[in-house]
């Protein structure tokens, strides 16, 4: 769904940067932040952000959600976007949050004027910003796999690729099954472990089958989960977050030291 | 018939263990995907003939009471014996009841997956009907004594090696060779005599045609024909989400059914079952009865009226990749994958089952795949939100989840935790990796998990950190 037209000459972003990336991989964060204001946005990142509540959700708790949610909408209500650099999370506020408000009419009015103007990174910097990178090199083979939220609830396709294919050296490779569920699923993968790792399993090798040098998708929940798998089956594919190559910000992998 | 679910894991544990499964599986699933992404790929007006099919559903369900009096208005005119049943032990005993009034020994039956949601298979065996299942995969299963595991392949867990072994074991003359044609005229064969002893055929329907009073089934054996037409009584037994307006309705749904199921652009047989034999027909039962069964469906109506679109083609099952990875009798339940997670609750109870929703990584592929359009993840997580509100969750879960949930609507409580964390959980890794983690250790079971940073990327933001 990809949507064009009236861009802010220099519109203020609110960084939504999502619970796993401030906790795991901040340098997706620093990408995230390099990216837009590359791509002419001011960005602000409210430090009282924290998660948003998709576990919980998700889990069936929606009275737990609920704080987070309003949280989130009240932290980011003040910009003219919210940015997050997952399909994930956008998707739980732009598709979700006006659900879990569905019996409450002033939150659920708030809501979807949040979820109105809450985008997907990759997707905001292709389709909002038409930013394409400039001078970044990357000389290698990747595979990009399509996280499931953010192709099926945001229509995220096309844009990573695009992005990606501005990015000189840089070869994408077909992946078996790139829209098949990697398995993760958030809670799932912890509370459902073995089918979890049966369904990475299938995705580990297909991946492998793929041959390229890199790993690339949107959302860190599905890297991690794959990169963890590619690393225990001893693999040799680095695993970076699209945004980090996008940014020239692609040193050192997930779980590489420094 | 459900087996417990608090067996759901030790039933999941048996599946992963069994590496024939996987490769029946991925044998029967493989295959369905790719027909049917072939058979959408050569329909230009899929989404548009998906939306009509919708709306074809959506009306039938809206108007649903007032179409199963037409139905059964016009069933009766056409000399059809129109039965309803509140339950499944209900639609069972009007079943066995009419098996005993025709003097019955032996009974064919066409595939069914009502019948088994029914638990008609055990009510027929407990009255001491011999069963005879005359759908070739129906008809593996009931040689190995197990349940379907699929509801377009109700085998779909045995390879074929699998059934050449069964064949050889069970049917009065082995098969000549163990290639497909020389099993099929085995099976032929051995089921030949009971078309013809049968006294009643019991089948199910995949429409319920309320201007006609016909029943309509779509098969590809020829099975279903045998088993309806010769014996002296025929047994329809329908759930009441089958009702659609008209034939053309039917069959615009039978469309979008075929290709979602198989890939083909139609069955072998479509048929329209439409009364007993009369007077001057060559063939046909003398009695036709047609069970109308509820079993949680109005309740449905109330609560997920969506769900009663579903035209039990299986698609949501094979692009699943939890039903690919575990198959369907870890389910435990009449109906497997996403579909049969949605089910299961309704049927047999959300205590019980409360498992199947929540064994789903709600990636949407079964919700895209699905020819009407079912809003299966977000009827998955509506059965997950009861469940929570009902206290079925573990209560480790449901804590860890309001614990969690505590902390990170407080963002100066949660900064101060996670600043704690981080440097604790460093200490597990080896390199840039941890391989054991005390309270991840389903997940370190198999996977590593990427050891953290020093700092959050918050924290790191609030020092003035550009990267």
């Amino acid at each position: 769904m990809p949507e064009t037209g009236n861009a802010l000459e220099k519109p203020r972003v609110g960084l939504f940067v999502t619970c796993l990336v401030d906790s795991i991989r901040p340098n997706v964060g620093f990408a995230a932040l390099a990216l837009l204001e590359a791509a002419g946005c001011t960005v602000e990142i409210p430090l009282a952000q924290t998660c948003c509540g998709q576990p919980a959700y998700n889990s069936g708790a929606d009275d737990a959600t609920k704080p987070l949610a309003r949280a989130v909408i009240e932290t980011f209500e003040p910009y003219d976007y919210l940015v997050a650099p997952s399909g994930s999370c956008a998707g739980m506020i732009k598709a979700h949050y006006p659900e879990l408000f569905a019996d409450d009419p002033l939150w659920r009015e708030r809501a979807e004027k949040l979820a109105a103007k809450t985008h997907e990174l990759l997707s905001f910097l292709a389709d909002l910003r038409g930013f394409r990178p400039r001078n970044v090199l990357c000389k290698a083979t990747a595979a990009y796999h399509d996280s499931c939220s953010g192709l099926r609830e945001l229509g995220v396709k096309a844009q990573p690729r695009a992005l990606l294919d501005a990015v000189e050296g840089l070869e994408l490779r077909p992946l078996e099954g790139e829209e098949t569920c990697c398995g993760f699923g958030g809670t799932f993968s912890v509370k459902y472990s073995d089918i979890s790792a049966e369904i990475v399993g299938e995705k580990a090798r297909n991946v492998e089958a793929a041959g390229a040098d890199l790993l690339l998708g949107g959302d860190l929940g599905c890297l991690i989960n794959m990169a963890g798998k590619l690393r225990r089956d001893g693999a040799r594919t680095r695993v970076f977050h699209a945004a980090e190559v996008l940014a020239g910000m692609a040193d050192r992998a997930i779980g590489e030291e420094a | 018939m459900t087996a417990p679910a608090q067996d759901f894991h030790t039933r999941v544990e048996k599946a992963l263990r069994d590496p024939q499964l996987k490769i029946a599986l991925e044998r029967t699933t493989g295959n369905a995907r790719r027909k049917r992404a072939a058979a959408v790929a050569a329909w230009p007006d899929f989404e548009a003939a998906r939306a009509a099919a919708c709306a074809i559903k959506d009306h039938a369900i809206e108007h649903m009471a007032t179409y199963l009096e037409m139905f059964e208005n016009n069933a009766r005119a056409s000399g059809a014996q129109v039965h309803w049943a509140r339950d499944a032990g209900e639609a069972s005993r009007i079943v066995i009841d009419l098996c005993k009034a025709s003097g019955a020994k032996v009974v064919t039956r066409s595939k069914s997956m009502l019948g088994e949601e029914i638990g008609l298979p055990h009510a027929l065996a407990e009255a001491g009907l011999r069963r005879v299942e005359t759908d070739l995969a129906e008809h593996i299963i009931q040689l190995a004594g197990e349940t379907p595991s699929h509801i377009i392949w109700p085998a779909a867990h045995r390879t074929r090696e699998d059934v050449a072994k069964l064949f050889d074991q069970y049917h009065h003359e082995k098969p000549e060779g163990h290639d497909v044609v020389s099993m099929v005229a085995s099976a032929r064969k051995e089921l030949r005599a009971d078309f013809f002893t049968a006294e009643v055929g019991i089948s199910g329907a995949n429409f319920l045609v309320a201007e006609t009073g016909a029943i309509c089934t779509i098969t590809n054996e020829g099975n279903a024909e045998l088993t309806t037409t010769p014996p002296r009584v025929h047994i329809v037994t329908a759930g009441i989400e089958k009702i659609v307006a008209s034939t053309e309705h039917a069959l615009q749904l039978t469309r979008l059914l075929v290709r979602s199921a198989t890939g083909a652009d139609l069955t072998q047989y479509t048929t329209f079952h439409c009364g007993p034999k009369r007077a001057g027909d060559r063939d046909g039962p003398e009695e036709f009865h047609i069970v109308l069964v509820d079993h949680g469906r109005t309740r449905m109506l109330a609560e997920m009226p969506e769900m009663l679109r579903c035209l039990r083609c299986g698609a949501c099952l094979n692009h699943c990749v939890v039903y690919r990875a575990i198959g369907g009798h870890a389910y435990g339940g009449a109906y497997p994958g996403p579909m049969g997670s949605v089910l299961t609750p309704v049927f047999d109870g959300l205590e019980q089952s409360r498992d199947l929703p929540a064994a789903c990584t709600l990636n949407g592929q079964c919700k895209q795949v699905c020819p009407v359009d079912i809003p299966l993840p977000t009827l998955l997580r509506h059965w997950r939100a009861r469940s929570f509100r009902a206290g079925h969750e573990p209560k480790a879960v449901s804590l860890a989840i309001t614990i969690w949930a505590f902390f990170a609507a407080r963002p100066r409580l949660y900064r101060m935790a996670q600043a704690a964390a981080l440097p604790a959980l460093r200490l597990f890794a080896k390199g840039g990796w941890i391989s054991s983690l005390p309270l991840g250790s389903g997940w370190t079971a198999t996977r590593d998990f990427p050891k953290p940073p020093r700092q959050s990327f918050l924290a790191a933001i609030r020092k003035g950190a550009t990267r």
